[in-house]
């Protein structure tokens, strides 16, 4: 015990271990911090299993474009908890993107942001892009055909950047078109580039939480200004505050416990994403899509209007980025409450509906033709042959059936024709199905006259009493 | 005791700063060591990024040949089909696999015409598939149609499929390869 004493003792003189560590742990904070302060420390936690499971999946993993699916399978199928350690780092960049988009939400509401935190703001603001970013590559990593078409995707749109489209679309891919240079090329940018990135601006951010102290609870009538707040807070900490360790820091702990808790169960229980067909281009039975936290996006760009897509595809990252880049050199003093800053519980009411709703329309994805629609059944036609039923085998044979239902078989990309014989008149229907519409391609000339009168018939008969 | 080496060094900024430092040109020793350092280390940084910049953007630079690559012969195309066909990329890297291939939509228009399109969406790249019975090319992720010759008719395409050179050789069907259709 005395050996062990003298040996910390010496240690602690040589490396100044309690110098470096007591100001972390034992700044004082506000006393009455609660549950709110927690989605920070959660994110940082995500991060860190990201980092070792990252650093164990890559003993294996081979960054080659055409090995790194067989290494997929090998750990995912064959190595020992190579299932679950996938599942982790899967679930554990969800948890981490999910995490800072709420800490991020935190911070809006309680305008933390404001003087003299905005470089903690700006930075916070730099971590969310890479974390998204690291949450992309990370998907194109997964080397399967929904990478290789997302990266396809990823590179058309950069190309509709002004001037340097071209050149951005090809460093995307590492060169003109996929090949061998591609994957290296991501797995360097996720392994080695966003995390020294993510590890310069998080030192940062949590040098500033030091600097700076955390924000005060907000309360109404009470607003930040910048000229007497540094003293009033100082005076505030002597008055009230108390060590980070452990009177603040054990609600971290129980949180950020229960988020890893969480990651791995759900690891467990769920497993990591299972791998799409192989990487192969020329295997064109595929339906690209992204992983949950880019879907609402995904969803906005099949629902703006094809006009001023150039504009959005640039513009609205863009505008996106400006607004959270201007927001604490804009508003860094005033209210911080958000009863008194009514704009902003709107500003996060209006983006957490219209994401959600790019989400759930994502998800389902109506505007994507239905390829896997059956013909439909005879007991929807309700003919075994004749017109009718010759009408319903065009209705499945020239595709109408992959963007329109009927009974419940079908797409959604065009309207719901189950009751299509109530609305349009025959000769309504020949005119719509021979001429087409913004997002229904003209049939005159493939379809012959025969095939139209059936289809007609059939359509007719969709009458809903 | 002082705990920082780096602090500075009140004592001596304080000589310095008193009575005339060595001075040549009007430029003291302190200005002349500090623009020393920078441009050392300046030169050092810039030494090592060239060939890492040059490294990384070099794909970007290089044009890589266009070849033709052979796609089966013309007596299997029935006049008036589309198929699916792939080839080689020009050079691929030993260890690209799967990834190096390409496929194309290949149409023949007549005896002696074929036309070959890239499976590529002008909207967002995804492959668009071919419906042989509605003579459509049709877009599995946003919904884009096009007719049998790659022209847009209906959906968000800005663009026709692009077209791919294709001639025929001593009875073969050749395609050129070209880089994934950007649009801009």
């Amino acid at each position: 015990m005395k050996y062990l004493i003298s040996s910390w003792n010496y240690l602690n003189d040589r490396l100044g271990l309690t110098q470096m560590v007591k100001p972390l742990f034992g700044h004082l904070v506000p006393s009455n911090a609660t549950w709110w302060y927690v989605f920070g420390t959660a994110t940082l936690f995500s991060f860190l299993v990201q980092i070792v499971t990252g650093i164990t999946l890559a003993t294996v993993y081979i960054p080659s474009t055409g090995q790194a699916y067989e290494s997929l399978q090998f750990i995912t199928n064959q190595a020992a908890f190579g299932r679950v350690l996938r599942g982790i780092h899967n679930w554990g960049a969800y948890a981490m993107i999910f995490f800072v988009g709420v800490h991020m939400m935190r911070v809006f509401l309680t305008a933390a942001y404001k003087f003299p935190r905005e470089m903690s703001w700006l930075t916070g603001t730099f971590l969310f892009l890479l974390t998204v970013t690291m949450g992309f590559s990370g998907q194109i990593l997964r080397w399967d055909q929904n990478a290789i078409w997302s990266l396809v995707v990823g590179a058309e749109q950069a190309g509709r950047t002004p001037l340097i489209g071209d050149l951005l679309a090809q460093f995307i891919l590492g060169g003109r078109t996929f090949g061998g240079a591609t994957l290296s090329r991501w797995f360097s940018l996720h392994m080695l580039w966003l995390p020294a990135g993510i590890f310069a601006l998080l030192g940062i951010h949590l040098y500033l939480v030091i600097r700076n102290g955390i924000s005060e609870p907000p309360e109404a009538g009470r607003p930040v200004d910048p000229k007497t707040y540094r003293s009033w807070y100082e005076n505030l900490l002597q008055k009230k505050g108390v060590p980070f360790f452990p009177n603040a820091a054990w609600r971290d702990v129980v949180f950020s416990t229960a988020v890893i808790v969480g990651i791995v169960v759900v690891a467990v229980l769920v497993g990591p994403p299972a791998l799409g067909k192989p990487p192969d281009p020329t295997i064109i039975e595929a339906n690209p899509r992204p992983d949950w936290y880019l879907l609402w996006y995904f969803a906005a760009l099949a629902l703006i209007p094809p006009g001023i897509e150039n504009y959005f595809i640039i513009g609205a990252p863009l505008l996106a980025g400006i607004v959270l880049i201007a927001l604490p050199f804009v508003a860094n003093k005033g209210e911080r409450h958000p009863r008194r800053r009514p704009w902003a519980i709107g500003a996060v009411i209006i983006i957490v509906v219209m994401v959600g709703t790019l989400w759930y329309e994502g998800a389902r994805s109506p505007w994507s033709p239905d390829f896997t629609a059956k013909p439909l059944p005879q007991s929807v036609i309700g003919a075994s042959s004749g017109p009718v039923y010759q009408g319903a085998q065009v209705f499945h044979d020239k595709g109408c059936e992959y963007c329109h239902t009927i009974s419940g078989y079908g797409g959604e990309r065009g309207p719901n024709l189950s009751d299509a014989g109530n609305l349009l008149s025959r000769d309504e229907m020949i005119s719509r199905i021979l001429n087409g519409a913004t997002n229904m391609p003209p049939f005159a000339g493939n379809i012959s006259p025969q095939e139209l009168d059936d289809l007609v018939t059939f359509l007719q008969t969709r009458k809903i009493k | 005791m002082k705990l920082n080496p780096l602090a500075p060094n009140e004592e001596a900024e304080h000589q310095e700063s008193g009575s005339g430092e060595f001075t040549f040109h009007g430029i003291s020793r302190r200005q002349f060591l500090t623009v020393l350092s920078f441009s050392l280390g300046g030169i050092a940084a810039a030494l090592v990024s060239v060939p890492i910049i040059g490294f990384l953007i070099s794909p970007l630079l290089d044009k890589p040949k266009e070849v033709w690559r052979p796609v089966g012969r013309a007596d299997d195309f029935r006049v008036g089909t589309t198929s699916q066909v792939s080839f080689q990329d020009p050079s691929p890297l030993p260890w690209a696999g799967v990834t190096s291939r390409t496929a194309a939509w290949l149409r023949r228009d007549s005896q002696e015409q074929f036309t070959a399109f890239s499976v590529n969406c002008t909207h967002l790249g995804c492959p668009v598939r071919w419906l042989p019975d509605a003579t459509l090319f049709m877009c599995p992720c946003h919904g884009g149609v096009y007719d049998q010759s790659g022209n847009v008719v209906a959906g968000p395409p800005p663009k026709p499929l692009v077209h791919y050179p294709v001639r025929v050789r001593n009875g073969e069907v050749e395609v050129r390869t070209s880089p994934l259709p950007i649009t801009t």
